[in-house]
């Protein structure tokens, strides 16, 4: 199974606060089970979109040297159910920046519609716990999920660039 | 400078915010680990939200110092922090009351010098020096 919870960057600034976006297809495994006849997208799983499109901004902001992990959903509220076919939107605001961690506020919209919000602690593991325990290598941006900015960098076009009204 | 009233109940709100707990069960002697639950990575937060709400900086190791006793055998014997640990603690913690500690210095009590009067009396100090 793929843990990537977000299917794109649509927006990124670089150490201050990304968009991204992820659209809910029937045809994932999850919603059979959750529930039968009644599909609904586990709030734990939008937690993770969340937590996945901070991660990469808090990770981005230090040239992915650190290796950024979630360490507490200090609060997280939803306000309706998000079925399939919906479109959500995972913005991220970096709220604040150290040596030893991060902290982002998240918000959770369907098209315009906000529907849900947390906010998210990320930990730099070789700040909080010795490095000897997990070695050099990044493990949490070896893969997939770096994977997704280099993907947005070729998608979206940069702000300055765009023009009104196009 | 604000009050140590203020500062108390910003901390406070500083503290339900960040441990999800009720501002009735807050009062200056509450123990953030014992009484409020906080655990390693809330200590943390609440470095964070602390510098936010009061503008100030919190270097590392000092508001929460991890492993006070790591650098030296002699801090600590039988269970019990030495004289040797108490001055140390003194000087790396001079917001810390150590009044009631000193009398049965038990190093497994250290716990219980952080509590919320503790943060309070750090961010005074720290406003007075701003």
């Amino acid at each position: 199974m793929r843990w990537i919870w977000i299917d794109r960057f649509e927006e990124f600034e670089p150490g201050k606060r990304a968009r991204a976006v992820r659209n809910l297809s029937h045809a994932e495994d999850h919603f059979a089970e959750h529930f039968p006849g009644w599909p609904v997208m586990p709030a734990s799983l939008m937690i993770e979109g969340l937590a996945q499109t901070g991660g990469i901004l808090v990770g981005e902001a230090n040239d992915f040297r650190e290796k950024v992990v979630l360490a507490k959903v200090v609060r997280a509220t939803f306000t309706r159910e998000m079925m399939p076919g919906e479109t959500l939107y995972y913005d991220v605001e970096l709220l604040h920046m150290a040596p030893e961690g991060a902290s982002v506020a998240g918000k959770v919209s369907s098209g315009t519609e906000q529907v849900g919000e947390a906010e998210i602690f990320f930990a730099h593991l070789d700040q909080s716990r010795s490095k000897q325990m997990f070695g050099d290598h990044n493990f949490v941006f070896s893969g997939q999920l770096k994977h997704m900015l280099d993907m947005a960098r070729k998608v979206v076009k940069p702000a300055e660039n765009a023009t009104p009204g196009a | 400078m604000p009050t140590q009233e203020e500062i108390f109940k910003k901390v406070s709100a500083t503290l339900v915010e960040a441990l999800n707990v009720d501002e009735d069960e807050i009062s200056p002697s509450s123990t953030l680990n014992g009484d409020l639950g906080a655990e390693s990575i809330d200590f943390l937060d609440i470095v964070f939200r602390l510098e936010r709400e009061f503008g100030i900086k919190i270097p590392r190791n000092e508001l929460f110092p991890e492993a006070i006793f790591q650098g030296d055998a002699d801090f600590v014997k039988d269970g019990k922090v030495t004289e040797k640990g108490l001055s140390e603690l003194r000087e790396k913690m001079p917001f810390a009351d150590l009044s009631s500690f000193e009398k049965n210095p038990q190093a497994t009590d250290l716990s219980e010098l952080f509590t919320v009067d503790l943060i309070a009396r750090y961010i005074a100090g720290k406003l007075q020096a701003k």
